[in-house]
């Protein structure tokens, strides 16, 4: 193999998980520019989103395309669920609560996925029927991230035309920008947050979906997407829907360069180092700003 | 502020009493105690990353359990298992051990399902002189002997020597290994470089993945730039069927190797086609259709995994046979010597010929393993299940 | 130090002291060893958290240090146990400061990350020096403590070694609540700008209790890996870090009380739910968002603040019999 080829495939490699971390990094910024929340059940989301997938369409034999949607909804609705019972009783809780209910509801949710499905792990036909490589030279593509790449766009796209064109997206950024504000205009506050979450638990469960041919899935899998997805969200600059995707492909480019060039081993180690080595230059991030973020606490 | 400060008093008396509330329950919990069983411990990972391991035990523990009640108990003696959980995690699994030794009284623990965990319960159970009869692979368990441990599951070096017996067969000598950060994999790997020189065979890319890991291509695309003539993966966790997922997408087509950590036809389900034609040492319980009706052990395996997928409604697997091995022994050990802990642990000791779904076993006072890499059959995938590798 | 607290410290001593002697079965010794063992980093995290307000989801890398340290040292080094704990404590506190000191510059889930990402880059390489630490496997064969000739291995003795140390330094923290370190501590989590305006050295205070912190995870790992006698990555992971975070959280950020409550509650309860089998991480979970919802400023503080109402009730209630009566 030439050095070129090895080197797009590692590009690939690295563009494939780096979707995937970018995917569940979007899912935490929704909830954080709402409510400021960092919420750790979101890789539960993820999780849940594979799960039901795999029950529906492989135990209950419904068509791929419904079985995406009626998924997606089932997600949706225990991310509105979890809202309801564990974020909204709260009056003026302190970040640390918040983070530690959200730790809560993921050993929750994580308990809940281990009696539904019990302890091992699953996989979901590719959602090509071809599941041939798609080859550059020696180098190769597995279809089914061409699918995550474009159901990734695809997904920033309708996020871009709510948030920029719809009432309740334009509301939703209000709360973000200033809840205090946005109560007094008239915007429903603690709708907004409900439906923060339903909507990120939504992106989470499409993420869990189109993940799992190529990555497999069980009920433990959500902590590790949830701190990768974190670290993406961090690295990208919290509330940054571009900048969660560019981070998503640094850290992915990054394990894969390093697992490549240096050593396989440390490929999670060099990944977090670049990270560390970021915030320590941009304590916002890459597409955070910092000065915002100083006032705003 | 000034309040609280005022009052610290009044907190530390909740704090007290919150403390000897908790505290008092588990003393009121400690009393209960039936007729006259015999009472079994069993630590397992039951939930945690291990799960895959623990579940298939405890199953297999349970339905021992039923079988020995069904038949009467222990002359007379309903035989009591006391499953605890590690979650694969060392401070729980110790934790587990101490409740099991002196608060249950068992008799003898069977378990735990990882190396790590047996490693950390093994100074607990030699200082107190309790029977351990381990579900873990790692040699290091029983090699030095210790006087009160033994394991069921079959040893590392012997699937490498399996391994490289078969691959001296078949001319390869330059592979690549990739292994799992797990102690499993991790002790494989070990073994595999420590036996490469005995068989002439060089190791020329050593890669690693970590057991949460979605995609190997780029260690993949290390070994692929190498002239390795076959790869072998060597690791217990579910990730391991991206490897040959992987190899595909790569079109690496030099032969893929696994461990008997593959042990379980859901990976050849996880892998799908790409699973087709990997070789691996196992134990016999996987093919036991392919086997032939005059192997001594076809009789214990197919009424084992008859029993098992009949009452799970799974497919069984060699971990939970690890624990069946483990069960039976003390079983046998119990009724042959009755609950006298240092006669159960001499009585495994000298126990040969024991058929179970692990090998037949051998032990002595320097083997407390007692398997051979005889143990050991060569696999292949084959139309999605596993058969028995042809001498060809 | 208040006259309040020194009675409270009593009483918690005596409760300490009197505990094994009514329980002394080694399986619940050995339980609140890993109490107060655990104790000794939440106190840390919970001065850091509560007086400062700094989070770390990485404390469980210190922890880790630590016990790599005094087990290293003390096995292929053959050097006694006690110099192993002394390596530890520094080592630990001068990786905090190593990474305190770019990481502390960052805000809230910034910081939180950074600190993250610090644990998880310290948990991959305990699983990948393997020459050094043994890899994923670990290694055994630690030895105990002793003092000249008298082992500290049983469980009895380990106790009061542990808690011994535990009480001394919750004492020493109390003194640097109540000290001028502890009011510009409290300034810093009031308002660190207020506070950097009055002239406090915020980020020096903050970095100080960082290292104190880390060293205090230092000093845990080697009194975890003496008990032990055996040490693998999987205890040091990130998982770890949360839990250790909870503890401080369950019990009341905002008081080391809650500190050693939390942590009494979040180690002995797993071992109470063994009886629920399976349904013990459901439970476990529920707990937690229970106490979470309804007790937020957590549980020591959260049944006082009860206490207190129901006692402001009654006293409202004397008054008005009282009223009563004089009529």
């Amino acid at each position: 193999m030439s050095f070129f080829s090895q080197l797009l495939q590692y590009v690939f490699t690295g563009v494939a998980v780096g979707a995937i971390y970018g995917m569940v990094a979007l899912g935490f910024n929704i909830i954080y520019n709402a409510t400021g929340i960092i919420n750790l059940a979101q890789g539960e989301f993820v999780m849940l989103g594979g799960m039901v997938m795999i029950s529906l369409t492989t135990g209950l034999k419904v068509p791929m395309i419904l079985g995406f949607f009626i998924s997606v909804g089932i997600v949706t609705l225990i991310g509105a669920v979890i809202e309801r019972g564990a974020i909204h009783p709260l009056k003026n809780p302190s970040v640390m609560t918040l983070i530690i209910i959200t730790v809560a509801a993921s050993i929750l949710l994580k308990g809940g996925a281990m009696f539904i499905w019990g302890k091992q792990t699953y996989t979901l036909p590719a959602f090509s029927s071809s599941t041939k490589p798609i080859s550059f030279g020696e180098a190769s593509l597995n279809p089914q991230t061409i699918w995550i790449l474009g159901i990734m766009a695809a997904s920033m796209i309708v996020l871009a035309i709510f948030f920029n064109f719809t009432m309740t997206g334009k509301a939703m950024r209000a709360c973000a920008a200033n809840k205090l504000a946005a109560s007094l205009v008239g915007v429903n506050v603690k709708l907004m947050v409900l439906l923060s979450f339903a909507l990120s638990a939504a992106i989470g469960a499409v993420a869990g979906i189109i993940i799992t041919p190529v990555a497999l899935m069980d009920y433990d899998r959500g902590t590790m997407l949830a701190i990768k997805g974190f670290a993406t969200a961090v690295l990208g600059g919290l509330g940054s829907n571009i900048g969660a995707v560019i981070a998503g492909f640094i850290i992915g480019l990054m394990e894969s360069l390093g697992a490549g060039f240096i050593s396989s081993s440390y490929k999670d180690a060099i990944a977090l180092l670049v990270l560390l080595f970021v915030l320590f230059i941009r304590p916002g991030g890459i597409m955070g700003t910092t000065g915002e973020e100083k006032f705003k606490k | 502020m000034v309040g609280v400060r005022k009052n610290r008093l009044r907190v530390v008396g909740i704090f007290i009493f919150v403390m000897a509330f908790i505290l008092g329950q588990g003393v009121i919990f400690q009393g209960f105690a039936a007729k006259k069983p015999y009472k079994i411990g069993g630590i397992f990972a039951i939930t945690g990353g291990a799960s895959f391991l623990g579940e298939p035990e405890k199953n297999t523990a349970r339905m021992i359990e039923e079988m020995v009640n069904a038949r009467g108990g222990i002359y007379g003696h309903p035989l009591k298992l006391i499953i605890e959980d590690t979650a694969g995690d060392e401070t729980k699994a110790v934790n587990a051990v101490k409740k099991l030794i002196y608060r249950d009284h068992v008799l003898a623990i069977i378990g735990p399902s990882r190396s790590g965990t047996t490693m950390a319960v093994i100074p607990i159970v030699e200082k107190k002189g309790v029977l351990l009869v381990s579900c873990a692979a790692a040699e290091a368990i029983v090699s030095p002997v210790k006087k009160w441990v033994f394991k069921t599951p079959q040893k590392d070096s012997d699937a490498v020597r399996r391994i490289y017996e078969y691959m001296n067969k078949k001319g390869i000598s330059r592979i690549a290994i990739i292994t799992g950060t797990t102690g499993f994999g991790d002790q494989g790997r070990k073994k595999l470089k420590e036996l490469a020189p005995d068989y002439g065979i060089t190791i020329v890319a050593d890669e690693t993945y970590s057991p949460k890991d979605t995609d190997m291509t780029a260690q993949l695309t290390r070994i692929k730039a190498t002239d390795a003539q076959a790869v072998v993966n060597w690791s217990i966790v579910p990730a391991q069927s991206i490897v040959p997922k992987n190899m595909r997408q790569l079109k690496m087509n030099i032969p893929l190797f696994q461990s008997h950590g593959f042990g379980n036809i859901k990976y050849v389900e996880l892998a799908g086609e790409a699973a087709e034609g990997i070789i691996f040492p196992a134990g016999r319980l996987l093919a036991v259709d392919t086997l032939p009706d005059t192997n001594p052990q076809k009789d214990v395996l197919s009424f084992y995994k008859e029993e098992y997928e009949k009452r799970f409604k799974e497919s069984v697997s060699t971990f939970g046979g690890h624990a069946w091995d483990a069960l039976w022994l003390v079983v046998n050990a119990l009724e042959e010597t009755g609950p006298r802990p240092e006669a159960m642990r001499e009585n495994i000791e000298y126990t040969k010929e024991f058929v179970g779904t692990g090998g037949i076993f051998n032990f002595s006072p320097e083997d407390h393993s007692g398997l051979t890499k005889e143990a050991f059959e060569m696999l292949t995938v084959k139309g999605g299940k596993f058969v028995v590798l042809g001498e060809d | 130090m208040g006259k309040k607290n020194l009675y409270a410290l009593a009483a918690l001593t005596g409760f300490i002291v009197v505990l094994p002697l009514v329980i002394g079965n080694p399986y619940y010794l050995g339980i609140f060893i890993f109490w107060g063992i655990y104790s000794l980093i939440t106190i840390g995290l919970s001065l850091l958290i509560g007086y400062t307000g700094q989070i770390s989801l990485g404390h469980a890398a210190f922890f880790g240090i630590g016990a790599y340290t005094s087990g290293i040292l003390s096995t292929r080094f053959g050097l006694s146990p006690w110099i192993g704990m002394i390596a530890a404590i520094f080592l630990a506190a001068g990786l905090a400061f190593v990474i305190g000191a770019p990481a502390l510059k960052l805000k809230g889930h910034y910081l939180a990350m950074a600190t993250l990402a610090f644990g998880e880059i310290i948990y991959i390489v305990f699983n990948q020096w393997i020459s050094l630490t043994g890899g994923p496997s670990g290694f055994g064969g630690i030895p105990a403590f002793s003092i000249g000739n008298f082992s500290l291995e049983s469980d009895f003795s380990y106790y009061y070694f542990v808690w011994g140390i535990v009480l001394f330094v919750f004492l020493a923290s109390i003194n640097l609540i109540h000290s001028r370190v502890g009011r510009a501590l409290r300034s810093i989590h009031g308002s660190e700008v207020a506070a950097r305006c009055m002239g406090v050295n915020t980020s020096g205070y903050k970095l100080k209790i960082f290292v104190f912190s880390g060293a205090l995870g230092g000093l845990a790992g080697s009194l975890y890996v003496h008990f032990v006698t055996f040490v693998s990555p999987g205890t040091f992971s990130v998982m770890f870090s949360i839990v250790l975070l909870t503890m401080v959280a369950v019990g009341g950020m905002t008081n080391i009380w809650g500190a050693i409550t939390g942590t009494a509650i979040l180690t002995i309860l797993p071992e109470y739910l063994r009886a629920f089998q399976d349904y013990d991480i459901l439970i476990y979970g529920a707990v937690l968002l229970g106490i979470m919802i309804f007790l937020p400023e957590g549980l020591v503080l959260g049944v006082f603040n009860i206490m207190r109402k129901k006692i402001i009730l009654r006293e409202v209630e004397e008054e008005k019999l009282k009223l009563k009566k004089s009529r």
